[in-house]
């Protein structure tokens, strides 16, 4: 629980010489579920992308355990998006692939498994967000729960360090967000480290260890739910989680 | 004088053109039982061209597989360089007619002390053009998909040739194959203009049948329908594939009911 996974220092990225994110900088225990949160366009999704580098950062360092990522070397790129599963908004399965081709693609393409190996580990991390029935249906056929169950399977497959997700729930209907969140509490419940960006506070309150909120490009405060979202404490979190349940009332 | 006299004579007799001389034979009628004497006498002559026209579609065409998905994924995912000499070559190819390449390419053989073989220059030259057109249905195709895709692929630690490999272009294939049978189609068709070389095709056994007989509306009437039955078959053998390798969930090709299964 006191060993650092991951640690971002200093990230700035522009786009169009517009800032997108400012000098962010945290650092992930191993074991730990931080939460991103924070109004529309303060730059949580561009933030978890350029740790993967699938936006590359402008400048600025990411280090996983201890190893900083050489963004120029593409072997140690790769090797590096192996080992940092990545849960997407709108899930991004590959459509033509049945669920299991989906998990088994990256560990026979990536990991070099035999399609046998990984067709089993496929079978198997299905069946941990409870899918197993549904291996051979296609994304098209899958609700967007279960989708988003698969993508994790997917991400769950290569044994990652840390998990980023981004706003997994917020391209679902109401009823589908539960079973999602069911898998990524289970996962927090079993010491996985993560890194989630989401509109969920109630999740967010009961699971995180730690609340990033951000607000144009810059994490403004930090610190433990209970803390920054205590009662009666004037924190910019506890602010916009207050106008997000009068939204919802 | 001689002015109108060859103007008066061109009124007397108006198909006196080079292909389409008048027939003596033809007295009343277009067509008569010597027709189909003629048609069914030159049938297996010109069937034997069918099968150099399929031959010589099919090699161009394969051409245009093998070298048009790889331009497009330079023209898609390549550096500024390749973008531009993809973008050369599409340009050119597709704004010289296939009749001038014909003579370019016959030309530069034959200047380069070759004896070029017609058929070789045909499908060199269909293959050329067809390379260019079917990099822009492939093109096409890979920037229809949703970005998403290859940032998955990536996130899992796929290098970008590898997540092109196996997950973009399983994708911009099927995609592709709509565009791919109407360039089959228009290159089946384009297959005619290589007679001026005289490639042994459909057209040009056609056209040394109907000089011989005298039977032009005859031989090119049974060229056409030969050109047609080809591709109705071709077209419908396509349209089995796409349906054979369509994604389960998506309906393509069916009308409104593809528009279920987003989101």
């Amino acid at each position: 629980m006191t060993e650092d996974v991951l640690q971002v220092s200093h990230i700035s990225k522009q786009l169009g010489g517009k800032p997108i994110l400012q000098d962010c900088s945290f650092t992930v225990k191993r074991g730990e579920l931080k939460v991103l949160i924070g109004p529309s366009g303060a730059g949580k999704s561009t933030l978890l992308q350029c740790i993967n580098c699938l936006i590359p950062p402008d400048s600025g360092d990411i280090w996983l355990e201890g190893t900083k990522l050489d963004r120029a070397n593409k072997a140690h790129l790769c090797a590096f998006r192996a080992q940092v599963g990545m849960i997407f908004q709108d899930f991004n399965l590959f459509d033509h692939l049945t669920a299991e081709e989906n998990v088994a693609i990256a560990l026979r393409k990536v990991r070099g498994m035999s399609r046998k190996d990984a067709a089993d580990r496929a079978l198997e991390e299905l069946g941990r967000v409870g899918l197993a029935r549904r291996s051979q249906l296609y994304p098209a056929q899958l609700s967007g729960g279960q989708k988003q169950r698969v993508a994790m399977a997917r991400a769950l497959a290569m044994d990652p360090k840390v998990i980023l997700l981004d706003e997994p729930t917020s391209a679902l209907d109401p009823e589908l967000v539960g079973e999602v969140l069911a898998v990524i509490r289970d996962l927090a419940q079993n010491g996985m480290t993560m890194i989630m960006a989401t509109h969920q506070m109630d999740f967010a309150r009961a699971l995180a260890h730690e609340i990033l909120f951000m607000e144009r490009g810059k994490i403004i405060e930090q610190g433990a739910p209970d803390v920054l979202l205590a009662e009666g404490c004037n924190t910019r979190t506890r602010d916009f989680c207050c106008r997000l349940l009068e939204m919802g009332a | 004088m001689r002015c109108m006299r060859r103007r008066g004579g061109r009124t007397g007799s108006p198909a006196a053109s080079p292909h389409f001389p008048a027939n003596p034979r033809k007295k009343n009628g277009i067509f008569m039982a010597s027709s189909l004497q003629v048609v069914m006498d030159a049938l297996p002559f010109i069937l034997g061209g069918t099968v150099v026209t399929v031959c010589a579609v099919a090699i161009a065409l394969g051409m245009g597989l093998v070298f048009g998905v790889p331009l497009a994924v330079a023209q898609v995912y390549g550096g500024p360089l390749a973008r531009r000499c993809v973008g050369l070559y599409v340009w050119f190819f597709r704004g010289v007619p296939i009749l001038v390449l014909l003579f370019l390419f016959y030309g530069l053989f034959v200047s380069c002390g070759l004896n070029p073989n017609p058929f070789l220059i045909s499908c060199c030259v269909m293959g050329c053009t067809s390379t260019a057109y079917q990099s822009q249905i492939f093109r096409g195709a890979i920037e229809s998909l949703p970005q998403g895709q290859l940032k998955a692929a990536r996130a899992l630690g796929m290098h970008d040739a590898g997540a092109i490999r196996s997950i973009i272009l399983p994708q911009a294939m099927r995609l592709s194959i709509p565009g791919w049978a109407n360039e089959f189609s228009i290159l089946l068709k384009d297959s005619a203009v290589c007679y001026v070389l005289g490639t042994q095709e459909i057209m040009s056994r056609a056209n040394s049948v109907a000089a011989r007989t005298h039977e032009h509306l005859a031989m090119f009437a049974v060229a056409g329908v030969i050109y047609f039955v080809l591709t109705i078959i071709v077209l419908a053998l396509l349209r089995r594939l796409e349906n054979a390798v369509q994604i389960p969930g998506y309906s393509t090709g069916n009308g409104m009911a593809g528009f279920e299964c987003k989101g």
